[in-house]
């Protein structure tokens, strides 16, 4: 089976300190991987690297494709949607204006009252708020756009940034259930998180990420009880 | 009454010159957070270059419009090949970059065109508009639709198109626009593209009064600094609306108060400006913008 997305000896830079020290992974179609780490192991590097944000060293291939020339904007072309560290709302224009901002670099054109249907579908809370400013939602609903901003390209692979970030429990149980009926649509995902109880029970697949390195991976409900991850990450 | 409703007009009349040039320069801040120095400069060099057409014995319009063409493209190419390359050095040295353009379109076009002041003309009727005692100018009332009708233009563009769309999320958040797809540097370009049709709009309505020179635009220029400072540089309508507010206030402080007559009305506009920075430094409309660093 060919890889969707695969990393070999990424290295990535900002100016002249290196971020990534040679990452390797792969990864198949249709699954969830999630990247763990402490802070500033690196894990929002690799998806930035991923949409071609950083300057890096290595090869990036998504379906066989080379990213590493691409630009920022082209990446998405690919089929690949990075919801970001911090969510980049449009804070100034409307739901709904973010939502068609989502669709604007993909391939097909065509009518988005199907996929705004689908993207209410998951986030009913956006629907009601469509013709309000985007600055002036809760942080949880901007969490909810951002993802549905990214699904709005029809995305075959998903890049998740920290979805849990500074949200109620209660909402991000929510969120993490969508993404779950998300991937089950077909959408491949790869999501960075701190919160490891989390995302080791909504992966399949795990990374563990330390210093700019792969340290350890393996299927989550193995890894899940490792020691070394249960005492540093799951705190027990 | 009569007088003070002529006055009102023509500051009308005036005050959407001014609204075109403010609107140009808080487009470009918007964008990019600098101040183009070199807007009303532009906006001269445009409108000689549809004097050169008209002279070329081209109908009005036709050299109007393709004048906005050219103003366009000239904007686009600006921006590409001037503003590009600076892009990411510090704000002052952006600042120097469009002095410079000042300095060198003012100096083209007096080594070109020569600085001798030459008539331009208007395409609307001589013979004034009366209504009962109020006489009021043929061209004034033209320019004021012409300025309304670009400005609704626009406010349809940005408001109902994706590309207007776009233009405005590459202005707020580059980083997000460009995840989405948006191709940011050439909306950039778009944006000063469409700054150096408002310039050459409002060159090409207010040259008839003033006669054409190099320095034709010089103290629209800073009218127009007013108007964005009065309706803030954050907020587009603001700086229209500064535009037309400043117009009014010049032509009627000019009439009323004796002491200020015409030689004084430039003190106006500064003044303006500095009461607005020293009691609300956002403007009328603007947010004010914090910044984390």
């Amino acid at each position: 089976m060919s890889a969707l997305l695969e990393v070999q000896d990424l290295e990535a830079f900002y100016g002249r300190t290196k971020a990534l020290h040679g990452v390797s992974f792969s990864m198949a179609a249709g699954g969830i991987t999630t990247i763990l780490g402490a802070n500033g192991a690196g894990k929002t590097t690799t998806l930035r690297a991923i949409s071609r944000m950083v300057r890096t060293v290595g090869s990036i291939r998504f379906e066989g494709q080379p990213l590493e020339a691409r630009a920022t904007e082209d990446v998405v072309q690919f089929g690949i949607a990075h919801a970001p560290e911090g969510r980049g709302t449009f804070v100034q224009l409307t739901v709904e204006e973010n939502l068609k901002l989502g669709a604007w670099g993909r391939r097909e054109r065509g009518d988005l009252a199907a996929d705004f249907e689908r993207v209410f579908g998951y986030f009913p809370v956006l629907r009601e708020r469509r013709r309000q400013m985007a600055g002036t939602l809760s942080g949880g609903e901007q969490q909810m756009l951002c993802v549905a901003r990214a699904l709005m390209l029809r995305p075959r692979l998903l890049l998740l940034d920290e979805p849990s970030l500074g949200l109620a429990p209660m909402v991000v149980r929510e969120i993490f259930r969508i993404l779950r009926t998300v991937n089950q649509a077909g959408v491949t995902i790869l999501l960075v998180e701190q919160n490891a109880a989390l995302a080791l029970d909504l992966a399949d697949h795990v990374f563990l990420l330390e210093t700019g390195r792969i340290v350890l991976e393996g299927p989550s409900d193995v890894l899940r009880r490792d020691d070394a991850i249960r005492r540093a990450y799951l705190g027990y | 009454m009569d007088i003070f409703i002529q006055q009102v007009v023509s500051g009308l009349a005036t005050g959407g010159i001014y609204a075109s040039v403010a609107l140009a320069l808080v487009m470009i801040y918007q964008a990019t957070d600098v101040v183009n120095f070199a807007q009303g400069e532009m906006a001269m060099f445009a409108t000689y270059i549809c004097w050169s057409l008209l002279n070329a014995g081209l109908p009005y319009w036709v050299a109007f419009l393709s004048t906005l063409g050219i103003a366009f493209i000239g904007g686009v190419v600006i921006e590409r090949v001037v503003i590009r390359p600076v892009e990411n050095a510090p704000i002052l040295s952006i600042v120097i970059v469009t002095l410079g353009l000042l300095v060198i379109f003012n100096s083209l076009a007096g080594w070109i065109w020569t600085y001798v002041q030459k008539p331009f003309p208007s395409p609307f009727p001589s013979s004034p508009f009366r209504a009962g005692e109020i006489i009021l100018g043929a061209h004034d009332l033209g320019q004021i639709n012409v300025t309304l009708f670009v400005l609704l233009c626009i406010y349809l563009f940005f408001r109902f198109t994706p590309l207007g769309l776009a233009m405005r999320a590459a202005a707020q958040n580059p980083v997000s626009s460009r995840l989405c797809g948006i191709r940011v540097g050439w909306m950039l370009a778009l944006g000063w593209g469409l700054a150096a049709v408002f310039g050459a709009v409002a060159g090409m309505m207010v040259a008839p009064n003033l006669t054409l020179e190099p320095n034709l635009m010089g103290g629209v220029q800073i009218y127009a600094f007013a108007a964005a400072t009065l309706g803030g540089f954050t907020s587009p309508g603001g700086a229209v609306l500064g535009g037309f507010i400043v117009g009014v206030v010049e032509n009627l402080v000019g009439t009323y108060v004796s002491f200020i007559g015409t030689e004084l009305k430039f003190t106006v506009a500064l003044a303006m400006i500095i009461v607005v920075l020293l009691v609300k430094p956002s403007g009328l409309f603007g947010s004010t913008v914090v910044k984390r660093v």
